[in-house]
């Protein structure tokens, strides 16, 4: 078990079991679907069964006269508000602005996927909906579909008439180093070429999407439940971009949510629909999606073609990575949709190396499928996976150990700060020391030794291993500023100290899964010295959080923690200066240690909750120097990046006769810096692990080449089960403290799913070449019948 | 889905007077047919719930030493008490997941026919008798392609009847996604010879192997395959596997099912 | 409209239901007990395992009408008399078995049904059962650790903290 360095029971370090599980355990929990608000009405939204089309016509007249049908939306009740937008400006090579077509809450004169929304039926229930979106007669001309991204490049068909390219944009990450890359790779005496694709993952948290929208005419204000990673900043869409409701008159609560990944970032023009018709009606509006339009209408994630290439010296050291990626975004694009295949990916491109040259050419496709955007890791799991295979692919070549060749390129520990290559800062971190215990911990000696039990069974055995960084803790807002963001990227929080002792702490962060409500307290009961268990964290609630950015890109606890920080550090200078006037001495001799104010070398304390009482009892209180009342808000906009790093290893067997693969050992060494609690930290890494594996082996989207989706439920895609997958070895001790934020943390929600798909992929490559089987890549899924088919020649 | 009236008859003779109405349709465990019906792909006036009448229900041994499954049994109940069959109650107790198996039938399973279902390898290697209602049908003579059978419109299955062979065993490769069989053989060895069924891979639905039938009966050993090749021609291709993986599975699975065979 | 009653949780309930109406719906939307989730529409992600007549079943591919005269249980009947977690429960808690909360109610009814079966599973056979149960946040590790800790194996030597 972990050490608990905290003096306060429960504080920082601790493996405390998480609190909101009792509610969870207990079927308490309240997600947005088990909310149901008196007279409400539901949604059914009509969709799209080709990928692209005109709309001729929509008669609701017959739908209309339905039984139970009190409203029917189509896209022309939407012409007048504004569309859904991304949130980062992405210019091309030549300096053009990307091309950023209109997303509408509903479809309006074409449509553009599968399960596109073009129109939206409220009724009394929710089969009379359903009932009357069958009844809508509607003409839609199908045109060919745009489905693949070379095709997409080349001509033809658009996804958008209204822009004359099925480019969004053509991107050059360093611009200016392309030359100099170039040359290198035309002069070194090695060169590896690997083309690869990452392949599209359907996000699948367990609980599907749902809104519900009430809106109350006495007020002119609005409450949307909905089902949220960062509820202020879904508020902020709509008010600013789309329905123009002002924020004051829009409340967003996102409650529990049952996962995330990074496909609840997103607005989505169900919450829209919703709203509109809340108003419209004067009542309730609920919509919750099946799992069915799950598959059709989330973000999915990845989707990346890419060739890349690696150049180096005979000996191994790296000369270059240059890299062309066609990106797909689907058919519009969704929030981060354009952030992710650049500045998420793009700037990842030199790995843990101390290569030189990097160049990166991202081409964005529109096509007709459902947009694609940031999935747990967006844009690192791609960069991750094209260098840490190229890698594998480069010591086959030059006959180089994998391991050996990583640590000849690796950046050192006395080189920190460190400039990449790629554009970024890494600030602390030790690549050898994770790949040391990676390499005890995956037992690399007693290799042989299992392969050759597994050959006796007739199985193949392979050993794969890899390295990563990755960025996250997102993000630098004067960074993202200048690469296109449109946001700021800080967190906000306020710590309330309630009179009797008691502590309530709003945050921008979003808990859905992370268990910020057991460790953000642990944070806060260390720096005060009181229990965790008098703390509460409050989230999910735009009327009563401060303004924070949600939970995404590993950054909860980096920048919404620190924020954390921040306010209690304004808290305990505010409590000293009540401390203070109540032991009469002056507010520079207050100390504060295990929950009691004293002087300096003399005996005289007060509690905290005594001067939490007195904050809010002000009698005797000198009003003129400190105002009553004992609360602070912080907003905290990190430095720099968070760079969490590691070392993976993992050892599969795969069946000769049939081609399945099974992970027969895995091991993660990560580097997260300050760990609060191990406990959650180690759940993360699980479930990241769990993810990465699925996209290794079995998660498949594919569309046929009319735009239908083939994997459009659990019946054809592949969720990884307990039993595609082993009992993990996970290490995150002695890691490196991250130099710039109060409490040294590095992120740690995507490391597992942006780590683990490379390592599986080289142990198969690995498995098949100890078999005499001349493969050398294998696209992902790693599917029975794909690896069988690579053994077959 | 759409709606329609639910009734739960207690004997077959009111199930199948129920299910004389047009539009009315038997619902078995529901595993297949509710998912269906979710979807809106069908949309019967009146549903005949069969999971009530308790004579359609349990296990038990004929007097000719037929394992007799009543066509409402779940598959939980098959794969715990089929003791006198153990390839049979291993198939059974390997279908879907356990809470399916708790609902799921064997009438269910065997009317639907799915392509890629377990029971009816299981009922085409044991030469299965299935009675209906009204007549008693040869499993050679029931399976008449892919969602498609011997069955007439409003005829149930009431009974299965599966002669227990010496020796047998399914092999399933399953479809990683759905965890029906990408893939399944059963191979039964009887005193007269062995029967070899296979599900999952061809378009036809389940069918036997009949060369390997022939080998097998000569030798029960997986060598006996070593010489036969499998063809692709009217094998499924999709997203799990092309019609040539499938016939290469066919052999492996085949001869795995041999080896294990008890 | 049909009348069906049951005892759910060990109290007699009944209520007015379609022929359509599935078990699910009327457990969530006629009792109000929500803690049973709809994850899929193919009766795969065991999100709604409840107890009918003690055995596990997906209440999305069962109708209400269906479960006429049984005895379901949901997971808001699991816990001890007095309110505390039960053994199950308590182990998902204690060894970090649920992130998110969403499949969490199904997995413990299957665990439940798992247990009372094979009170002692093995690694490989907890792992089988829950082929029925899908979670996207925990890679199941915590999930197959705290089943077999509620089981009463010693899960001390199982990798990681």
């Amino acid at each position: 078990m972990p050490k608990d360095n905290s003096t306060v029971e429960g504080g920082i370090g601790a493996a405390t079991t998480r609190r909101e599980d009792i509610r969870f355990l207990t079927g308490e929990g309240q997600y947005t679907d088990d909310i149901n608000l008196t007279g409400q009405a539901h949604a059914v939204f009509a969709r799209s069964d080709v990928a692209n089309g005109v709309i001729k016509s929509i008669d609701t007249t017959a739908a209309e006269a339905m039984p139970g049908v009190l409203a029917i939306f189509t896209g022309e009740d939407f012409v007048e508000v504004g569309g859904n937008p991304a949130g980062w400006l992405i210019n091309s090579r030549d300096g053009e602005p990307m091309k950023e077509p209109k997303r509408p809450v509903l479809a309006h004169g074409k449509v553009r996927h599968v399960g596109d929304a073009y129109a939206a039926v409220i009724a009394e229930t929710k089969q009379q909906a359903r009932d009357a979106v069958e009844a809508l007669e509607v003409e839609i001309e199908e045109l060919p579909a745009v489905i693949d991204m070379a095709s997409a490049i080349e001509g033809g068909g658009l996804v958008h008439d209204e822009i004359d390219t099925n480019i969004c944009f053509d991107w050059g990450w360093i611009e200016d180093n392309r030359a100099a890359t170039d040359e290198a790779i035309k002069n070194a005496p090695h060169v590896t070429t690997l083309e690869l694709v990452n392949n599209r993952l359907v996000p699948n948290a367990m609980e599907p999407r749902a809104s519900t929208a009430d809106y109350n005419p006495g007020t002119d204000e609005y409450t949307l439940y909905t089902t949220s990673q960062n509820p202020h900043l879904t508020r902020l869409l709509i008010s600013a971009f789309v329905l123009g409701i002002p924020e004051n008159k829009l409340r967003v609560v996102a409650p529990d949510v049952g996962g995330g990944f990074g496909s609840k970032i997103y607005h989505y023009g169900e919450e829209a629909l919703v709203l509109a018709a809340a108003k419209k009606l004067k009542r309730p509006v609920k919509w919750t999606a099946t799992r069915s339009e799950a598959f059709l209408t989330d973000a999915h994630g990845r989707d990346h073609v890419t060739k890349i290439e690696l150049a180096c010296e005979k000996d191994g050291t790296f000369i270059a990575f240059r890299t062309e990626t066609m990106a797909n975004v689907g058919a519009y694009l969704s929030n981060f949709s354009t952030a992710t295949p650049t500045f998420l990916h793009g700037t990842l491109m030199a790995g843990n190396y101390t290569v030189p040259n990097v160049y990166v050419n991202v081409k964005a496709v529109f096509t007709n499928t459902a947009p694609v955007d940031a999935y747990r890791g967006a844009g690192r799991p791609e960069a991750t996976y094209s260098i840490e295979r190229i890698i594998d692919m480069t010591a086959r070549e030059l006959g180089m150990d994998p391991v050996e060749l990583r640590r000849k390129n690796f950046v050192k520990p006395d080189q920190y700060p460190f400039a990449s290559a790629a554009g970024l800062e890494y600030d602390s971190g030790n690549y050898d020391r994770q790949m040391d215990k990676l390499e005890k911990m995956i037992d690399r000696e007693g290799f042989a030794a299992r392969r050759a039990e597994s050959e006796a069974k007739g199985k193949l055995r392979g050993l794969g291993v890899n390295a990563y960084i990755e960025a996250c803790g997102i993000a630098p807002s004067n960074l993202v500023g200048v690469l296109g963001s449109r946001v700021g990227l800080y967190d906000a929080a306020t710590v309330r100290v309630n009179a009797t002792g008691n502590l309530s702490v709003m945050v921008g962060a979003h808990s859905h899964g992370q268990g910020h409500e057991t460790a953000f307290p642990q944070v806060v009961a260390d720096m005060l010295g009181i229990e965790a268990a008098s703390i509460d964290i409050v989230h999910g609630d735009t009327a009563k959080i401060p303004f924070g950015m949600g939970t995404y890109g590993s950054r909860s606890l980096a920048v919404c923690g620190s924020a954390v920080v921040r306010a209690t550090e304004k808290i305990i200078a505010k409590a000293k200066k009540i401390a203070a006037h109540m032991l009469e001495a002056s507010d520079a001799d207050i100390e504060l240690k295990d929950g009691q104010f004293s002087v300096a070398g003399t005996d005289k304390s007060v509690s905290f909750g005594e001067v939490a009482l007195k904050a809010y009892i002000p009698h005797q209180f000198p009003i003129e120097d400190i105002e009553p009342g004992l609360e602070e808000t912080a907003f905290y906009d990190p430095a720099n990046f968070t760079y969490p790093s590691g070392a993976y290893a993992c050892e599969v067997e795969v069946d000769p006769e049939t081609g399945k693969v099974t992970v027969e050992r895995f091991a993660a060494a990560d580097d997260f810096g300050n760990i609060i609690n191990p406990m959650i930290v180690t759940g993360q890494v699980h479930g990241g692990l769990g993810q990465g594996i699925g996209q290794a082996l079995v998660e498949q989207t594919a569309y046929d080449s009319d735009g239908q989706l083939l994997s459009a439920s659990y019946m054809d895609y592949a969720m990884p089960r307990a039993d595609d997958l082993p009992f993990y070895q996970v290490d995150h001790d002695d890691g490196t403290p991250c130099t710039h934020n109060p409490l040294g943390v590095k992120g740690c929600g995507e490391a597992g799913a942006i780590g683990s798909p490379p390592t599986v992929v080289n142990a198969v490559v690995d498995a098949l070449q100890s078999g005499g089987h001349e493969v050398t890549h294998v696209d992902m899924p790693l599917t029975p019948s794909r690896v069988w088919s690579a053994m077959q020649g | 889905m759409y709606d329609f009236e639910m009734i739960r008859p207690t004997t077959i003779a009111d199930a199948v007077a129920a299910l004389g109405d047009e539009d009315a349709q038997a619902l078995g465990g529901g595993q297949t047919l509710i998912p269906t019906l979710k979807q809106r792909l069908a949309m019967p006036s009146t549903l005949v719930s069969l999971g009530a009448i308790s004579e359609m229900r349990g296990v038990c041994m004929s007097d000719a030493g037929e394992v007799c499954v009543g066509g409402a049994t779940p598959h939980a109940v098959v794969a715990a008490e089929a003791t006198a069959y153990p390839g049979l109650a291993a198939l059974a107790g390997h279908i879907g997941d356990p809470a399916v198996r708790n609902r799921g039938t064997v009438g269910g399973s065997l009317a639907n026919n799915d392509p890629s279902a377990c029971y009816p390898a299981a009922a085409l290697a044991s030469g299965a008798l299935i009675i209906t209602n009204t007549r008693e049908i040869a499993a050679d003579d029931y399976f008449q392609g892919m969602f498609t059978t011997a069955l007439e419109e409003g005829e149930i299955i009431t009974e299965v009847r599966f002669p227990v062979p010496e020796m047998s065993h399914y092999e399933k490769f399953v479809q990683p996604a759905s965890r029906f069989a990408l893939v399944g053989v059963m191979v039964a060895k009887f005193a007269d010879g062995v029967r070899v069924a296979v599900t999952g891979a061809s378009e036809e639905g389940v069918y036997r192997w009949t060369e390997a039938e022939a080998a097998l009966s000569d030798d029960f050993s997986a060598g006996a395959l070593a010489d036969l090749t499998v063809s692709s021609d009217g094998m499924i291709s999709d997203l799990h596997g092309s019609g040539d993986y499938r016939a290469h599975l066919v052999k492996v699975m085949t001869g795995r099912a041999v080896t294990a065979a008890a | 409209m049909a009348q069906v009653s049951m005892t759910v949780n060990g109290k007699t309930v009944s209520g007015e239901v379609e022929g359509r109406t599935l078990l699910v719906e009327f457990l969530r939307n006629d009792l109000n007990l929500t803690g049973t989730h709809v994850g899929c529409d193919t009766s795969q992600c065991g999100a709604c395992v409840v107890h009918v007549n003690g055995e596990a079943v997906k209440a999305c591919t069962m109708f209400a009408a269906e479960a006429e005269g049984a005895d379901v249980g949901t997971i808001e009947g699991q816990a001890n008399a007095d309110g505390s977690l039960n053994v199950i429960q308590q182990a998902f808690q204690d060894h970090h078995g649920l992130q998110c909360g969403f499949c969490t109610p199904g997995m413990v009814m299957s665990t439940a049904a798992l247990l009372k079966d094979n009170p002692k599973p093995t690694e490989a056979e907890v792992r089988t059962y829950l082929e029925g149960n899908i979670c996207r946040c925990t890679g199941y590790h915590n999930i197959v650790k705290a089943i077999m800790a509620a089981s009463g194996q010693d899960v001390s030597a199982i990798a990681a903290e």
